[in-house]
């Protein structure tokens, strides 16, 4: 059985993603839209919606999933949800909270070489602003 | 008419073949066109969080610069480029509050307020030559080639910064078709490429260009057409040969193909730098001659 606490009692996650993305979880109406289109759900454990939910109720596996590194912000979601939550803020600021706990996502110092010199500068500057703090 | 540019890291190393066909069909169009001086990377992502406000300070320091020489409109080559710089205007534009607090970091004598427009290469070519134009400036048509127009996600989207329809854009076809080529489309087409994840996690860039590419295959395509050079980069590099024993499809910048269509010299549209080799399909089709054959 699990007992949903959401509003019940301080949920500090919630709370600062809500803060760091600017968005409003509780007008998600869980149509799954996001994840409809998202090119990369097979490759999520948790889908977007299920992100939102979790969050909401205080459910704490979601900065430990790997669904949050996997969002390129590709902003798909982000336009065609009808409730207008930008889903990769969201993930953004999932990123962020997890990356100013000075944990790295990406070591650079332990990337082949052979893929540091054959990658796009673009390539190495967006992966570093989005996996490391 | 005259365009201030900029280039961005990735167009000064890896992608020097978008640079070049740019220059040169520019050139060919009688647009004069400068290299903003002093420029920085621009961050390549916009940054999401609210409260981060230093990862904007390298997009505005540009914008800042070009203000300061003189320019009033800035145009990108790079999809991603493009988004950050027209992102971060849009933000010092909106809330100014934040805007202030980036001026105050850049310190520069100029405060910046978001009076640059930022512009893509495809918009000047759209907007302000037309393809009308572009059109009757072909001589060698690219009869035989059929296109398959990719857009990934930075053009397009937030809508608020898109330069076409974020669900069904045709910019890339509307060009295509004034060259000559056939276009074939695919909903496939706005999806994003893994992007950045190629370092990290390229089986997920695999996956997404093995998808993307067997679309193309089926809509009956022999050509990729982008404007991105990270999407360049993936789809060039990651594409598997096909199971049924056909060829990869080149992927090429719409600048390349402007380029061979306006007949200028294979040597300037860098047509050699690429993984999948374009040669044999464009010499196979006819599609261009050889000796600039007039149409």
């Amino acid at each position: 059985m699990i007992k949903i606490t959401a509003r019940e009692q301080p949920n500090e996650l919630l709370h600062k993603v809500e803060e760091l993305s600017g968005q409003n979880l509780f007008t998600c109406y869980q149509c799954g839209t996001c994840s409809a289109g998202c090119p990369f759900a097979g490759e999520m454990d948790l889908l977007p919606e299920q992100i939102i939910r979790h969050l909401t109720m205080g459910i704490n596996d979601v900065l430990t999933s790997k669904s949050i590194w996997i969002c390129a912000s590709c902003y798909l979601c982000a336009e065609r949800c009808p409730r207008d939550i930008n889903m990769a803020k969201v993930m953004e600021a999932l990123r962020q909270v997890q990356l100013r706990r000075n944990i790295d996502h990406v070591q650079i110092a332990h990337l082949p070489p052979e893929v540091l010199g054959a990658v796009p500068p673009m390539a190495l500057v967006a992966n570093f602003r989005k996996n490391t703090g | 008419m005259h365009i201030d540019y900029y280039p961005g890291c990735t167009i000064k190393t890896s992608a020097r073949q978008y640079e070049t066909s740019a220059l040169a069909v520019l050139h060919a169009l009688d647009v004069q066109s400068r290299e903003m001086e002093q420029w920085n990377c621009c961050g390549v992502v916009h940054s999401l969080a609210t409260d981060n406000l230093i990862r904007h300070v390298a997009p505005i320091r540009v914008l800042t610069r070009l203000q300061q020489q003189g320019g009033t409109e800035l145009v990108t080559l790079c999809d991603m480029c493009y988004n950050t710089l027209a992102q971060a205007n849009l933000l010092v534009q909106r809330q100014p509050d934040k805007g202030e607090a980036i001026n105050g970091f850049i310190a520069d004598d100029q405060t910046y307020g978001g009076q640059v427009d930022v512009l893509h290469l495809l918009q000047i070519l759209r907007d302000r030559i037309g393809f009308q134009a572009i059109k009757r400036r072909v001589i060698c048509p690219l009869k035989g080639l059929t296109v398959f127009p990719y857009y990934g996600c930075k053009l397009l989207r937030p809508r608020a910064v898109g330069i076409d329809d974020a669900e069904t854009p045709s910019i890339l076809r509307d060009l295509m078709q004034a060259l000559g080529a056939t276009v074939v489309d695919d909903p496939i087409q706005t999806c994003c490429c893994g992007s950045y994840h190629v370092v990290n996690r390229d089986a997920i860039v695999a996956g997404q260009v093995t998808k993307i590419a067997a679309r193309a295959q089926l809509q009956g395509a022999d050509i990729i057409v982008l404007s991105c050079p990270l999407c360049h980069f993936n789809l060039d590099t990651h594409q598997p040969r096909p199971t049924d024993g056909g060829q990869r499809l080149p992927v090429l910048y719409y600048t390349q193909l402007i380029g061979l269509a306006f007949g200028l010299p294979w040597e300037t549209l860098g047509l050699d730098a690429h993984h999948i080799d374009p040669f044999p399909l464009l010499q196979h089709q006819h599609s261009v001659p050889l000796e600039g054959e007039r149409v």
